[in-house]
């Protein structure tokens, strides 16, 4: 099957800045695809060269089997939902959402008729008439996807679309956009710095560093079985153990990681395990997390609401699973 | 410093008492915002209602009365006899010419303007910003006078220009030019074509700046949603970019056009014989000595920037602020 987008060894170089560099990525047509990363790693650089607001200065990209390389934007039947959303201010919402068929010559019934279909779409129906500048931010965020939307396109991007709402309403848009995306059967491109949006909307995500992919995976992938120390980090956070540590339990001297959820913390006296420290106690409604330290080694364990815990500063002992032991890819 | 340096520190007054009459009075100023709001607005308020709305109803007023054909006094009596002189022919033409010629040399300044402000504002960084603002304002920096005289040696049939076209063959264009009617003339500075490019140069800072500023303001991300959406860049900026920077068009349109509307000296100095509505007040109220006369022919400007920006705001022009 034909990519919805393919990389091939794709870079984009702003002088000395390698904001993308060397990066191979294929993207499958009705796919939720994520892009993850902290800012600053490339991710929006990638949506922006599918978009066509940047060209690559080395390797290919195509879309649907197409080369898009000197393509302009407006010849690529891809739409972008910005993160600030671009709603035009002098416009009412209707013509915002019916700007794209405007533009190519659709008749004002029929761009109008189609535009309030797709406020429909996002639950806006009856906004139409509305300033951009009366409505919420959450408002904003649907006027900005119904006008993508509008258009049909074969890939619609969303750059950090969630990334100023305020959590609740997020979390509602996390949802509709997951239930959107397998209704109307689009490849969705999703970039965001937040591994829980990620992770819970996704069908495969990839982790971007410093201008390369890490890993790309399923959200199972790249929580259960990081390949690097750094995916490991900054996806959920995990214990990165080092080499020796981790010889002692597996036999085999490589970088390893541990979910904060898989450290179970008894008191001192409690039997066999890595000796430690309960440096202090952070208490998050559901789950509690607790800073530890085995030894000079920074451990994190996250232990469910309503343990008995000892107290700050007394001595621990963590156990847990060998099998929940990750060994990274990475070299030691 | 340590926790134990920062508690070893004396304890501050949670509630410090204010310091003299200095205190006292910022103090107050808090507490009754309006009251520093009025001592600020009082003295441009009565420079503006007083010397400057005011003179300007004397002016009105002065309108109203006519002038007694043998004696030359003034008759301060209410009559609207002075405006009825505004439209016999002569005044009408004066009117119609300085209309048109305001009008164009608006037009052509938002046409130059607009390329300029938008590189300034969309691409223009650093240093390059410096130098266009340099350049726009330098020409303001230096006399009004003299650089109309430097425009008349340019322009005059000996002039740079005239020089210019005749080393690149192109004088017949002049010359083809210049036999028109209405804009010809003996050479460029006795035409109203000179009039025209003159006004142009002198105005066109009054353009580019609120024309930038607004460029300025429109977020670069629209651009690229519109791009986006599907608009080839054209329509881009028919749709976007043209409707977002037309308040300040407009804004610059008002300095262009009423400037032109009042100005006497660069048709005196460039241009024919024949008058503007500047040069009508100026004779009117001089040689003539017919104040009221000169008073309604200031207020044909006023009453046109009225309808002006009443149309403008008609079209939408100020939808985007």
């Amino acid at each position: 099957m034909t990519p919805a987008v393919s990389f091939q060894k794709v870079s984009r170089h702003f002088g000395s800045v390698h904001a993308v560099d060397a990066v191979d990525l294929d993207i499958a047509p009705g796919e939720f695809f994520a892009m993850l990363g902290p800012s600053g790693s490339g991710k929006t650089t990638c949506l922006r060269l599918i978009a066509g607001f940047e060209q690559p200065t080395a390797g290919s990209i195509s879309i649907f089997g197409e080369r898009a390389e000197g393509v302009p934007p407006y010849r690529r039947n891809v739409n972008t939902v910005f993160q600030d959303y671009a709603l035009f201010p002098h416009l009412n919402v209707l013509d915002n959402v019916a700007y794209g068929l405007m533009v190519k010559r659709v008749g004002k019934a029929e761009r109008h008729k189609a535009a309030e279909e797709a406020l429909s779409l996002v639950r806006l129906p009856g906004y139409g008439a509305r300033r951009p500048g009366q409505l919420s931010g959450g408002q904003r965020q649907r006027v900005a996807l119904a006008r993508a939307l509008v258009n049909q396109p074969k890939v619609l991007l969303l750059d950090e679309p969630l990334g100023a709402l305020d959590l609740k309403l997020r979390e509602n848009m996390q949802e509709e956009l997951k239930s959107l995306q397998k209704a109307l059967g689009i490849t969705f491109v999703f970039v965001t710095h937040d591994q829980g949006e990620a992770l819970s909307m996704a069908d495969r995500v990839a982790v971007f560093n410093d201008g390369r992919i890490m890993q790309i995976g399923t959200p199972e992938d790249i929580y259960q079985r990081p390949s690097t120390r750094f995916v490991a980090d900054f996806v959920g956070s995990s214990n990165v153990l080092p080499p020796d540590f981790v010889q002692r339990y597996s036999g085999q001297h490589r970088w390893g990681s541990l979910r904060p959820e898989s450290i179970r913390v008894g008191r001192a006296a409690s039997g066999e395990g890595v000796a430690a420290r309960l440096v202090s106690t952070n208490y998050l409604g559901a789950t509690t997390r607790l800073a530890l330290d085995a030894d000079g080694l920074k451990l994190h364990a996250v232990v469910p609401a309503g343990t008995v815990l000892p107290r700050e500063g007394e001595a621990v002992v963590l156990t847990f699973n060998r099998e929940h032991l990750h060994l990274m890819d990475e070299p030691a | 410093m340590t926790i134990a340096a920062l508690n070893a520190n004396p304890a501050p007054a949670i509630l410090p008492g204010s310091g003299g009459l200095r205190g006292a009075l910022s103090d107050l100023f808090w507490r009754r915002p309006q009251l520093l709001l009025l001592l600020m607005l009082l003295p441009p308020v009565l420079w503006l209602g007083i010397v400057y709305i005011g003179s300007l109803f004397a002016l009105l007023a002065q309108s109203f009365f006519s002038i007694d054909e043998f004696s030359g006094l003034i008759n301060r009596q209410f009559t609207l006899k002075t405006y009825g002189d505004l439209l016999q022919a002569a005044n009408l033409d004066i009117i119609l010419r300085t209309v048109t010629m305001a009008a164009l040399v608006t037009l052509a300044s938002a046409i130059v303007a607009f390329p300029i402000a938008y590189y300034a504002a969309r691409y223009a960084r650093g240093r390059w910003k410096a130098l266009f603002y340099l350049g726009v304002m330098l020409p303001l920096w230096s006399s009004y006078l003299v650089k109309i005289y430097a425009w008349k040696l340019i322009l005059a049939k000996e002039g740079i220009l005239t020089w210019l076209l005749a080393k690149l063959h192109l004088l017949w264009l002049l010359d083809s030019w210049l036999s028109l009617p209405v804009v010809g003339g003996n050479s460029l500075s006795v035409s109203f074509t000179g009039t025209f490019i003159v006004f142009v140069y002198v105005w066109l800072p009054f353009m580019i700046l609120p024309v930038q500023a607004a460029l300025e303001r429109v977020p670069g991300n629209l651009v690229e949603a519109s791009s986006d959406l599907g608009a080839s860049p054209g329509q881009t900026f028919r749709n976007v970019l043209f409707p977002l920077a037309l308040p300040g068009i407009v804004a610059g349109s008002i300095f262009t056009f009423s400037l032109t509307l009042g100005d006497y000296i660069i048709p005196q100095i460039i241009g024919t014989s024949r008058l503007f509505i500047g040069q009508a007040v100026y004779s009117q109220q001089g040689t003539a000595g017919n104040i009221p006369l000169a008073a309604a022919f200031t207020v044909v400007p006023i009453v046109i920037m009225g309808f002006y920006l009443w149309g403008a705001k008609r079209m939408g022009a100020f939808d985007a602020l």
